[in-house]
């Protein structure tokens, strides 16, 4: 078992425990936590596919540590306009929620946003 | 000569595992935020330093060794910073911060 | 047994334990420095794949960067978690999730174990190339010479971000500046960090960044640590969160990607092909650009986590 092998299963291992939290965890923030976390898994196994790709003088392939890198800064491009949006949410409604029946916290029912 | 750096390598960077473990053990068993704050401190400040101090016979140049300083130096900075954030939020807020 | 073996297993069971934490922790801002922890673990795991770059844009932007945007949602949500009004998933429910997750987990699982030992690789052409660009380090020559295409719409991508974050400010706060509308003293603490790590940092980002064409580093790496200079700098309350209507800022988030198309419009007219590059000019060219793209990226990150205008603009 390389080093190499094992990240892979590692990055699966985070893909399920990612794809878990995203679906069971009702809070946005924690959904947005674990899509991180898929993320991460995914870029790992990028990672594996690369190592296993040494050729010519080079331990690693270069093209996938190079999308793996375009990845992670999108990724946070991404987690930051959830976060915004999840704080917008926050400032109108009082409450973070996904739940449609829930009430709004606000008095006057968010009238105020302009 | 060899022999007389690895075995003070061996035994600094020991040492450094073991304030380590002694910090780590501290922040899981200590009662109060304060208590735990002065054991993770031991850890970077004490720990760090002599894991560092074993490392600099291996480096490769002086300007490796300089640069192992130079991040014990850093780390030094940030963690003294985040125990008086973290100090002076224990203080005024209880220890439920 | 090896030890370097022993470190990797230890690792994957390591980075296993901080993921279920961070899924499974009670709090949001426990869970939050749990995933910091583990992004700071990964980079490790990075390093063991030979992919030093990578770990550096992981420890920069994926447990850094993210981390501070996380860990600022998480501690102003603090009192908006009400447990009544989430409808959590059944019993029955979860258990049909999980089973469903881990056989995703095994599929992928089963994909990692079943690859070829010796994959099709470009590394060979990578190499072929290299002496051509005049650049020493692979990953930033497919970055900014063999896909330099893939790396300017990332730049957009970054430019629209930044462009939907701001219009979730409400209407007549357009223009103004993030953050909270109280003019603040200097925090001490924090000043005396800001003022001492803040030359250090923007040294070392430099210095990532030029030494990215032969050794790892490169332009995020080095722009998310002039990022996070300003972000602490701004933290410390000893400089105002700028107007997001300020003609510097908006020029300077755009510099990066219009110089990187003018460069391949400019690549299509002189050198033959749209992104080609002049032989024997390419790293002059390869460094002009990514000269705008750090600054580009040392601004766009700090917007990001600023957030939208919570202020009027002052004209």
């Amino acid at each position: 078992m390389t080093s190499a092998t094992l990240a892979g299963l590692v990055g699966a291992a985070l893909v399920g425990l990612g794809l878990y939290g995203l679906v069971a965890n009702p809070q946005p923030l924690r959904k947005i936590l674990a899509f991180n976390l898929m993320g991460s898994g995914v870029f790992l196994v990028f990672g594996i596919v690369a190592r296993k790709a040494a050729a010519a003088g080079l331990q690693a392939d270069p093209v996938p540590q190079a999308m793996v890198i375009t990845g992670i800064v999108v990724a946070f491009a991404a987690s930051a306009l959830a976060v915004a949006l999840v704080l917008r949410l926050f400032e109108d409604a009082g409450q973070v929620t996904l739940n449609p029946e829930a009430r709004t916290k606000l008095p006057d029912d968010g009238a105020d946003a302009g | 000569m060899s022999l007389v750096l690895d075995l003070f390598g061996i035994v600094a960077i020991g040492a450094g595992v073991f304030f380590f473990l002694a910090g780590t053990v501290g922040l899981l068993r200590f009662p109060d935020a304060l208590s735990r704050l002065h054991a993770l401190t031991k850890a970077d400040n004490l720990g760090l330093g002599l894991v560092v101090l074993g490392l600099l016979p291996r480096g490769d140049s002086l300007l490796a060794a300089l640069k192992l300083v130079a991040v014990w130096a850093l780390v030094q900075l940030a963690g003294a910073t985040a125990a008086q954030l973290v100090g002076r939020a224990v203080r005024r807020k209880g220890s439920a911060a | 047994m090896s030890v370097l073996q022993a470190l990797d297993i230890g690792l994957a069971f390591l980075i296993v334990a901080v993921a279920a934490w961070t899924i499974f922790a009670r709090g949001a801002f426990a869970a939050t420095v749990g995933y910091v922890v583990y992004g700071l673990l990964l980079s490790l795991v990075w390093i063991r794949l030979f992919a030093v770059d990578v770990a550096l844009t992981e420890a920069a932007i994926g447990s850094g960067v993210t981390g501070i945007l996380l860990i600022g949602a998480a501690a102003r949500l603090r009192g908006g978690e009400t447990a009544g009004d989430e409808k959590s998933l059944s019993g029955a429910a979860r258990l049909l999730t999980a089973g469903l997750c881990i056989l995703v987990a095994l599929a992928l699982a089963g994909v990692v174990l079943l690859l070829p030992d010796q994959g099709p690789s470009l590394a060979p052409q990578s190499m072929q190339n290299l002496a051509e660009t005049g650049l020493g380090n692979p990953v930033t020559a497919v970055l900014i010479a063999y896909r330099s295409f893939d790396t300017m719409l990332e730049k957009v991508v970054l430019v629209l971000a930044v462009v939907g974050v701001w219009s979730l400010a409400a209407d007549r706060y357009w223009g103004g500046a993030p953050g909270e509308a109280r003019a603040e003293r200097p925090e001490p603490t924090l000043a005396f960090l800001a003022q001492v790590l803040a030359p250090i940092g923007i040294l070392v980002g430099v210095h990532i960044f030029w030494v990215g064409a032969d050794e790892p580093g490169g332009a995020f790496q080095g722009g998310a640590i002039l990022a996070a200079m300003w972000m602490i700098v701004m933290m410390a309350r000893l400089t105002e969160a700028p107007q997001t209507n300020a003609f510097w800022l908006r020029l300077t988030l755009v510099a990066g990607p219009v110089v990187f198309l003018t460069a391949g419009v400019a690549g299509a007219i002189f050198a033959g092909g749209f992104f080609a590059y002049p032989p024997g000019f390419a790293k002059p060219i390869i460094l002009f650009i990514e000269t705008f793209m750090v600054l580009s990226i040392a601004v766009t990150l700090p917007m990001l986590v600023a957030g939208p205008p919570r202020r009027e603009p002052r004209q």
